[in-house]
């Protein structure tokens, strides 16, 4: 990861995200290879390196009978710093709900929360571990608004989700991890263009013009639910096929063109890491 | 060992507990609330008469009233002259009426004395009621040897005189406060840490907590001030109680402070080995009432362990609570401050074992 940018660490549920998270924050040991954060081993240094850092884990929880004034005032007397309960309450829009209980508030409440906890000691780097999961889409923005509001600090963000839009929009550069290995890096638009297929015009019409396209203008076609695929290796592929379309006679309701996007690209790399696992378990148990 | 970090710690830890009406119930007012039941219930059983129904048949001879004139006087029992109704007999009357103790004088009592014959009383008793048959018995059979004695010229060689253990005459309910002071030492800290150690395990609460620079000795240290400011306030309250509601002879004496920071540091420490050896807060639960009500129980703290058969006795000589309880008798109530040392010194030691052990299992980090 590098300074002052949003590193978002995707995989599906049981990838070894939280894992790799526990191990980052200093509270897992890691069973083998070599970690370091802030140019520490978090599991030696871990206390000195929790001052350094912000964190929200996975189903944040807090003590029910706190309300988020005094969690805040309780984390600034753990860190030792002064308590900036009021400011931090205004960043993450939960300033009407400083006194109630947290056991009254809301899940996105309760998120808005733990963002604020995670702020409380100016931290460097934060972790934040699935921190819109269950939120509806107004508390997922007011996130989404903080973490923006962190980048422009010049802290860096490591953000786990399987939200992929939520991916796209916020990273710098994306980790995908399936069964504990990481099977593709970069940042958003690298990944799409390394493992998205190129961008394909999408005609709804007649079938039978598949066969035909793919022999007289050597595309590549895919014939998908009643639709036609063509791939667009050039700019002015699109235009050719339009053309002979119109000169062949073939009927076509519409065209429209379209691109992989990071969901496309991720089920396809994800489901393509567990089949070649399976090969191999496969294999082995042949062996 | 950071200050100001406990100190932060204990402010909302106590913010927590205070807010949560269960636990101020368990810990301040269900103890007060066992003293004002067992209070209420006993409140006369160190001085009261068991009540002697008689049926005189001798009809009010001088001999027959001044015998049971001696025997109210024992202030053993409580003489109350009946007739039973025609047709029953003393018996019959005692069983319709659900009393325990019956006395028939029978016809003749008066000559019988007079003329030195020898005359029969009969006694009625209940076998379920054996504390009130044997009192009974005694009263009668004092009061007949006396007699016999008048009666054949003798002069009395043997007496004694009776005292109360301790300087003072000591009701149940001041052996009932320093039990339940033990009780409350007992019970607040192991249920909320048995609780604690395993329901914030599952709701990642002591993860959260692990992210801060917050140690668990520092931790344990804001848990243990507060439990035992706890145990200090309900012992001044049950003292408070004890003295102005019932009387009691109990006040409060500086032998009762070791007990009252070793116990909780005890019991914080049972209940968290108890929490987290534990895997879900249902087996927590399980394993903490299975510590917990034989020692509540069996401790002395409703009854006096001397009192319990040589095996129970045996059984409560290894429960913890059972020296404190013994301690804080010794000191609140007897002033024996080498008994309240030996106690204290036993207390420390298993308070000190179980908090290495607690120290030793209870950890925040996924180790």
């Amino acid at each position: 990861m590098q300074p002052g940018e949003v590193f978002a660490f995707l995989g599906p549920n049981g990838a070894g995200k939280t894992t790799t998270v526990e191990i980052l924050e200093g509270i897992r040991p890691r069973t083998s290879g070599e970690v370091r954060v802030l140019g520490t081993d978090p599991w030696v240094m871990g206390r000195d390196l929790q001052r350094r850092i912000g964190v929200i884990p996975q189903d944040f929880h807090f003590f029910p009978k706190l309300s988020p004034r005094e969690a805040l005032n309780l984390y600034a007397g753990l860190f030792g710093v002064r308590s900036r309960a009021a400011e931090l309450l205004d960043r993450v829009e939960l300033a009407d709900k400083a006194d109630a209980l947290y056991d009254t508030l809301s899940g996105g409440q309760r998120q808005k929360l733990g963002l604020a906890l995670a702020l409380v000691n100016d931290p460097e780097l934060c972790f934040l571990d699935e921190p819109t999961t269950g939120l509806d889409p107004r508390a997922r923005r007011a996130i989404w608004s903080v973490i923006r509001g962190l980048k422009k600090e010049g802290r860096t963000v490591f953000l786990t989700t399987h939200y992929l839009e939520e991916a796209q929009l916020l990273a710098d550069r994306i980790a995908i991890i399936n069964l504990g290995h990481i099977i593709a890096t970069g940042t958003p638009t690298e990944i799409i263009r390394q493992y998205g297929r190129p961008e394909r015009l999408h005609i709804v019409g007649d079938v039978a013009l598949a066969e035909p396209l793919r022999q007289q203008l050597n595309l590549g076609v895919e014939v998908e639910n009643g639709a036609i695929d063509v791939e667009l290796r050039a700019k002015g592929d699109a235009l050719r096929v339009l053309r002979w379309i119109d000169t062949s006679g073939f009927a076509y309701q519409s065209f429209s063109t379209a691109q992989d996007t990071l969901e496309d690209v991720f089920l396809r790399l994800v489901g393509a890491s567990e089949h070649s696992s399976l090969d191999k378990s496969t294999e082995g148990e042949e062996a | 060992m950071n200050g100001p970090r406990v100190l932060s710690y204990f402010v909302a830890f106590a913010k927590g507990y205070l807010r949560n009406p269960l636990g101020l119930f368990f810990s301040l007012i269900f103890p007060v609330i066992l003293i004002l039941i067992f209070g209420a219930v006993f409140a006369n059983s160190g001085s009261s008469a068991v009540p002697l129904y008689v049926e005189n048949l001798d009809h009010n001879s001088p001999g027959s009233v001044a015998f049971l004139q001696a025997l109210d006087h024992t202030g053993a029992v409580q003489v109350n002259v009946v007739i039973p109704p025609a047709g029953t007999n003393l018996s019959s009357y005692l069983a319709s009426n659900g009393e325990s103790a019956g006395l028939l004088i029978p016809a003749g009592f008066q000559a019988a004395l007079t003329n030195k014959t020898h005359v029969t009383l009969q006694l009625f008793t209940n076998p379920s009621a054996a504390s009130q048959a044997g009192i009974v018995i005694g009263a009668v059979q004092g009061v007949e040897s006396a007699v016999n004695l008048q009666e054949a010229g003798g002069s009395t060689i043997v007496t004694s005189t009776y005292f109360n253990v301790g300087s003072q005459i000591y009701t149940y309910i001041d052996y009932l406060i320093p039990g339940l002071i033990g009780f409350s030492i007992l019970t607040s800290p192991m249920f909320s840490m048995v609780n604690i150690s395993s329901t914030w395990k599952r709701d990642k609460l002591f993860r959260q907590l692990s992210l801060t620079p917050l140690t668990r000795a520092e931790w344990l240290t804001a848990a243990l001030i507060w439990y035992v400011l706890l145990a200090l306030v309900s012992a001044f309250v049950m003292i408070g109680v004890g003295r102005f509601v019932f009387g009691a002879h109990v006040s409060v004496v500086l032998w009762m402070f070791p007990f009252l920071l070793a116990g909780p540091v005890l019991f914080v420490s049972l209940g968290l080995v108890a929490g987290s050896a534990s895997k879900t807060p249902e087996s927590a639960a399980v394993v903490g009432n299975v510590i917990l009500f034989p020692m509540m129980f069996l401790s002395g703290t409703f009854f006096p362990v001397s009192g319990f058969s040589p095996p129970l006795q045996n059984v409560a000589h290894v429960l913890p609570l059972y020296y404190v309880i013994d301690g804080l008798n010794a000191g609140i109530l007897f002033g024996n401050g080498a008994g309240a040392l030996r106690d204290f010194i036993v207390t420390a030691v298993i308070a000190l074992v179980f908090f290495i052990a607690a120290i030793r299992l209870f950890s925040w980090r996924e180790d």
